[in-house]
């Protein structure tokens, strides 16, 4: 017992010493800001299940309308936006925040601008920023927009923080002790200051008590009519474009290198597809509004734009598949590496699901159809999730100086019950939002619908069930995660892991 | 770190030199069918500008050179079906229903419109082919509150029951025996009783039950008043009594509750909502589900 003890001691030391030298400090002595991005690492996995579990909560309610428990708090208008933020600011914030701050340190040698305090500020100024959003989704405090639903107090909160946050990045790369700035920190960047610019554009709001109105959170938009249509989806579209991908795309850029332990495929792509990728996103937005009042100009515009797009954001996908030459066989013996690899698949599947959709033949049938969030979730779950769990099973053992995970076997188990769920979700969907959208434009031979609405509706049951069992999967493979994570931080190695983790797979061991 | 670039073993490239925490790039060219499938979608995309509205400039927009806009494209659709309609409908609007029932193709197109409608606004309530539900009346068996006649059923849909503002609505109320103290509990039991009997054909002919039933209910639930046939009278809208149908249950507590204190449905007019046209079809459809009279 006492030896045993002494020999994990010892274990720990020298895998200790190995982590430090490897990617703590170059031999420089950096001491980079870890506890802040601890924190972070922790709230993205605590607000992930939660958003997940309100997603599937709303998923069943489809099928299930009497699960809306006649309650206005639980009914499905309000838990809805409750889910989109839980998951994209909560959870996808969380994991940009925090793998930013890691990479921008050891991409820069610096240690963060500002230090623990700024790193601090951040962690709880930002979950502050969605608590106030969350509570007011419930309470039925709501700008109406989607994705932008905060209200005018919140929205003024977040800017405060994320101008700091800006600050310490650049602040960060202003001081790096590298001649280049890495290509994650582009994307960072761009996801950043572009975040800022459309929170800024889309929340111009004009509170209403400032005109005598009795609700002191109440406010209305600066614009009207097609205009503020247009704006909510220049906003919509480009928190699509430049929070789930350019910032994602930054945590591929660093992960996906690294875990592979190969070089970044080609760096002129990089360079290219980024700046093809920044430049066209911005104007894809008019797409989500094919066929509405929006002028025909515009509609053009944003479907030709959203066809441009399709090969930048496809550079990406190849940057990140291609990092693997030579380095293949470890996906068989890599279960984070999977993740990280078939997270660029799923992001290679839906950009160019995405400008398929947005030509308006195609348009014309899937919009309004569940095809969309068909669309919109193998973005999500394929590729934001899973790029965010490889990252995360990444960091944890970097973080807390643990020699590897608990247990790879669990995290090939969360992979696969996963990849299931985001099956069942997505093919469910095509089938669900094709037929949808058939039954909507299907006319007699007398010139009459062939079907009402409701029965549209009845027709999706069965495919609103089978996405709802696939969510299920999902989320208990996020509850496999963080047992691993929490066993993992706790020290502890699984029981013939210790000697069978295959080589390059021990995640402590490469960096 | 290292600022020359060093040859990869694998692929062969040479890197940048740049290494950024242990990460170094290769050199790898553009893939060229990455460039050419690049260059094309922005080639198709200039030529889909030129041909359709695109560029805004500053007093309105370009708007194509195919001259197409969707809004003129909407019009031409809405012309289309309009003028494919118009025949049945020109037809439809000359005849009453029962003249549209016997002209078997316009009854046919008839049938198909109605059942749109029904889908769309009826429904809802009276569910997918009439099937009714608990306070929403049957439409596909032969029993009628209000009639089953072509002319009937256009009636109430025109003009709905019980609606507050529409003064040709169809109109009735059942006494509250209970809630007024008309009836004492002792008599509502026994003539909830007496229904149930006359429900199920075990009606009989005497007792308190009966007693009440001739003087109290007769008037509006007999054929003959003063009699307990419980055939029901469809021009005051009361229901027959003497079969298992009931709108609101048909236990003996259920018929006690009706007793003491009825429960009374509204329909909407639809005469606003709705064009003629679409009244006869409509009227047409619920005729045929399954008791027209």
């Amino acid at each position: 017992m006492h030896r045993r003890h002494r020999r994990d001691q010892v274990e720990r030391e020298a895998a200790l010493t190995q982590a430090t030298m490897a990617h703590g400090a170059r031999a420089d002595g950096t001491a980079y800001v870890e506890g802040p991005v601890k924190l972070f690492v922790l709230a993205a996995v605590f607000w992930g299940i939660i958003g997940f579990v309100a997603g599937d909560f709303i998923a069943w309610q489809l099928a299930i309308p009497a699960l809306n428990l006649d309650l206005e708090w639980t009914s499905f208008g309000r838990l809805r936006p409750l889910h989109t933020s839980a998951v994209i600011f909560a959870f996808g914030g969380n994991v940009l925040l925090g793998t930013s701050l890691y990479v921008v340190q050891r991409t820069c040698r610096a240690r963060l601008y500002g230090g623990d305090a700024m790193g601090h500020i951040l962690f709880w100024g930002y979950q502050i920023f969605i608590v106030l959003a969350a509570v007011g989704y419930v309470l039925g405090i709501t700008q109406g927009r989607e994705y932008a639903e905060p209200e005018w107090y919140t929205d003024l909160y977040l800017t405060v923080v994320w101008v700091l946050y800006l600050a310490a990045f650049v602040g960060t790369i202003l001081k790096r002790r590298e001649p280049h700035i890495y290509v994650a920190n582009w994307f960072y960047l761009a996801f950043i200051v572009t975040i800022a610019l459309l929170h800024l554009g889309n929340n111009m709001a004009v509170p209403v008590a400032l005109l005598g109105g009795d609700t002191w959170w109440k406010s209305y938009s600066l614009f009207s009519g097609v205009q503020d249509a247009m704006t909510q989806w220049w906003y919509g579209h480009n928190a699509v474009g430049f929070f789930l991908t350019a910032g994602f795309l930054a945590i591929m850029y660093y992960f996906v290198p690294k875990q592979a332990n190969r070089p970044v495929y080609s760096y002129r792509l990089s360079i290219v597809h980024f700046w093809a990728l920044i430049f066209l996103y911005i104007w894809a937005g008019p797409h989500h509004l094919h066929y509405t009042a929006l002028p025909d100009w515009a509609q053009t515009l944003g479907m030709v734009f959203s066809v441009m797009l399709w090969m930048p954001s496809w550079g990406g996908m190849i940057n990140g598949l291609m990092t693997l030459s030579g380095a293949w066989d470890k996906l068989r013996t890599d279960p984070v590496l999977r993740f990280l690899v078939v997270s660029v698949g799923f992001y290679g599947m839906s950009t160019f699901e995405g400008p398929m959709m947005s030509l308006k033949a195609v348009n014309s049938l899937s919009h309004y159809t569940d095809w969309t969030v068909g669309h919109v979730h193998s973005g999500a779950l394929g590729w934001v999730a899973f790029i965010s769990f490889g990252a995360i099973y990444f960091m944890v053992p970097a973080l807390w100086k643990r020699r590897s995970l608990y247990s790879l076997k669990l995290v090939s188990l969360h992979f696969w019950i996963a990849t299931l769920g985001i099956v069942l979700y997505i093919t469910a969907m095509w089938v669900s939002g094709i037929m949808q959208g058939l039954m909507w434009r299907a006319y007699d031979e007398l010139g009459f619908l062939q079907y009402s609405f409701i029965e549209s509706v009845e027709a999706m049951k069965p495919y609103y069930i089978i996405r709802a069992t696939g969510g299920l999967l999902f989320i208990a493979g996020a509850v496999i995660m963080a047992y691993n994570l929490y066993r993992t931080i706790k020290g502890d190695v699984a029981e013939g892991a210790r000697d069978s983790v295959p080589a390059g797979a021990a995640v402590g061991a490469q960096r | 770190m290292a600022d020359h670039p060093e040859r990869d073993e694998i692929t062969g490239r040479y890197t940048t030199g740049h290494e950024w925490d242990g990460i170094k790039e290769l050199n790898t060219p553009l893939p060229k069918w990455w460039v050419w499938v690049f260059y094309v979608c922005i080639a198709w995309s200039v030529v889909y500008s030129v041909v359709y509205p695109s560029w805004p400039a500053m007093a309105g927009f370009f708007g194509g050179v195919a001259g197409w806009n969707a809004r003129s494209d909407l019009a031409a659709d809405l012309d289309a079906a309009r003028e494919a309609r118009s025949e049945w409908l020109t037809q439809i609007a000359a005849k009453d229903v029962s003249e549209v029932l016997e002209d078997d193709t316009l009854r046919r197109y008839a049938m198909r419109g109605g059942e749109v409608l029904f889908k769309e606004n009826c429904a809802p309530c009276h569910q997918t082919g009439g099937a009714g539900a608990r306070g929403y009346p049957t439409l596909a068996d032969d029993e009628w509150l209000w009639g089953g006649t072509p002319d009937a059923i256009l009636t109430t849909i025109r003009y709905g029951i019980r609606d507050q503002d529409n003064d040709e609505t169809r109109f009735s109320e059942m006494t509250a025996f209970g809630e007024w103290e008309l009836l004492t509990p002792e008599q509502i039991e026994a003539v909830a009783s007496f229904v149930f009997a006359l429900s199920n054909g075990e009606a009989p002919e005497e007792g308190e039950g009966y007693d009440i039933f001739v003087q109290q209910c007769s008037a509006c639930h007999s054929a003959v008043p003063g009699t307990a046939d419980g055939e029901g009278n469809q021009m005051l809208g009361g229901p027959p009594l003497n079969n298992r149908i009931f709108l609101y249950g048909g236990t003996q507590e259920d018929i006690a509750s009706q007793v003491f204190k009825p429960t009374h449905g509204v329909m909407p007019p639809w005469e606003n909502r709705l064009s003629d046209e679409e009244i006869k079809q409509l009227a047409v459809y619920v005729h045929s589900l399954g008791g027209g009279e």
